[in-house]
């Protein structure tokens, strides 16, 4: 395997207040890597840096071997890094398939009207797949969805870019139990079927432990742990600590 | 009877609230654009072009400038407090206002309508440039609606409104889309000012006391609100116009969109029509 996504001692700040200090973290082309912490660790700052979204990094951000660190932000998604935010992002005054229309925003501009809409409805079809509840709901405005159905719709419309790589900030968050492993296993068959790497942060270290196959604990800014998933599930200090295991 | 100075109202009006979506200001140099840009139509008619041709280019001169003063101007504030941003659009309005005298003379001039006086569409009610321009202002409106609607640019616009941070990460060049916005509305308010002027002469200040009244039709419809706008618009043209000629007569029924603007914002903060939204914090 080859590394897509690369980190060689990242640090952000905002202004002057800095979350993160010199991490390292690789992703590999595939593979699913969760990144584990305490509220406040730092964990969507360094999704936000991959992105170069509001904040200040230094170090060096690498996509497939290219520099992408101070790329501005929509040509980093461009590249192909579909990021499912922290609250979802949802548009919510438009519609499902609005959003999901707007997922595929930056693809095939040139290719002519027939093929681009010959490609939305193929990949509307795919997504359909994962998630037959927005089939159902297409007309319906987005701010009406329930919140596990705007988490599936967030995702859904992230692989409408068709990406490298998702970064998936807490797809459990406020979510009842139920939803949130029914949502865990639609994400291990995307990555089963399409080979997408993940870079999953979660709260909710159990079920990110089962899909990754890469984890990495940050505290206060610094990565203090990465390894297996059973290496760091397994791990006294680390169960305790940060895992509420 | 007010309907077709209503559809000036809603024309501009509507620019007010493209703008106000997209970026939370209100641009009070709206006006003083579609004035300026109704200079560009006047100096190409007495340059010889021929009417549908001057017009046509007068509307790709407006979403120039407009898109312009927003990546030369309004950019560089985009993040500053509110107060910069009222003053960078007071500040446009007077520029704009200054720049028109000082090129074209503050003289009040006369301005051609497309539709001549002796048509077969003109009636005792309805002067055919008072049917003209509502039938121009309404196809302008049409086809604004059909963009947002229908096209791939336009659904990443209103995304770009709603939520800037999400259309970013699905690739949107939110920049752009907001100069993009600013050049719609002043093409918009280019074709209100081009409609008016016949009627209320060409003039720098032409447009001053028709940005009140389109700024009273906005707030009205709901300043969020863009199928509001032109609603209101003729609401306020009619209104104004009952008012003039029963009520307060015609020097001072500018009070009338004053009046307006407090009523809706002391009773119905959303408009009319609009939702009020609370925000969760």
């Amino acid at each position: 395997m080859s590394p897509l996504l690369e980190l060689h001692g990242v640090s952000a700040s905002y202004g002057r207040a800095t979350v993160l200090y010199s991490v390292d973290l690789t992703v590999e082309e595939g593979g699913v890597v969760a990144l584990l912490g305490a509220n406040g660790a730092g964990k969507t700052t360094l999704l936000r840096a991959i992105c170069n979204m509001m904040v200040r990094t230094t170090g060096e951000i690498l996509l497939g071997g290219l520099r992408i660190d101070h790329m501005p932000t929509e040509s980093i998604v461009r590249l192909g890094v579909a990021h499912v935010p922290e609250g979802r992002g949802t548009f919510e005054e438009l519609t499902v398939e609005e959003n999901l229309r707007l997922g595929a925003y930056t693809r095939g501009g040139r290719s002519g009207d027939l093929t681009r809409s010959r490609m939305l409805a193929r990949d509307l079809g795919r997504v359909h797949g994962y998630f037959p509840i927005l089939e159902e709901r297409r007309g319906q405005q987005a701010g009406t969805l329930s919140g596990g159905e705007q988490q599936m719709l967030a995702i859904a419309r992230a692989l409408m870019l068709r990406p490298r790589l998702l970064l998936l900030d807490e797809p459990s968050f406020g979510l009842a139990p139920i939803v949130v492993r029914k949502i865990f296993e639609i994400l291990r068959a995307i990555q089963r079927e399409e080979g997408i790497g993940m870079l999953l942060v979660e709260q909710n270290a159990g079920l990110a432990l089962e899909l990754a196959d890469h984890a990495a604990v940050l505290e206060a800014g610094r990565l203090v742990m990465s390894g297996a998933p059973g290496a760091i599930a397994g791990d006294e200090a680390m169960r305790r600590a940060y895992l509420g295991l | 009877m007010g309907f077709a100075t209503g559809s000036i109202y809603g024309g501009l009006a509507l620019a007010l609230v493209l703008i106000f979506k997209s970026t939370h200001h209100v641009n009070l140099a709206q006006g003083e654009l579609a004035m300026f840009t109704t200079y560009v139509s006047w100096s190409l008619l007495r340059a010889g072009v021929p009417y549908w041709a001057s017009f046509a280019l007068t509307l790709a001169a407006a979403f120039l400038l407009g898109a312009g003063i927003h990546v030369l101007v309004v950019r560089r504030v985009q993040h500053a407090p509110v107060l910069t941003t009222v003053i960078v659009s007071i500040g446009l309005l007077i520029a704009l206002n200054g720049l028109a005298g000082w090129i074209f003379q503050y003289t009040i001039r006369p301005f051609p309508s497309p539709f001549r006086a002796d048509a077969w569409y003109g009636t005792s009610h309805f002067s055919s440039h008072e049917l003209g321009m509502t039938l121009v202002t309404l196809a302008t409106l049409a086809l604004v609606y059909a963009f947002f609607r229908y096209t791939r640019l336009g659904l990443a616009m209103r995304a770009t409104a709603i939520n800037p941070e999400s259309s970013l990460l699905v690739g949107i060049r939110v920049d752009d889309m907001l100069a993009l916005g600013w050049g719609l509305a002043a093409v918009l308010g280019a074709v209100a000012g081009m409609m008016a002027a016949p009627i209320f002469y060409l003039e720098p200040n032409m447009m001053g006391g028709i940005l009140v009244y389109a700024l009273a039709a906005a707030l009205l419809g709901g300043i969020e609100n863009p199928w509001g706008a032109p609603l209101a618009g003729f609401a306020v043209g009619i209104v104004e116009n009952l008012a003039g000629a029963y009520l307060v007569g015609t020097q001072i029924k500018l009070t009338v969109a004053l009046v307006i603007i407090v009523v809706v914002l002391i009773f119905r903060p959303a408009g009319a029509f609009g939702r009020r939204t609370v925000a969760r914090v």
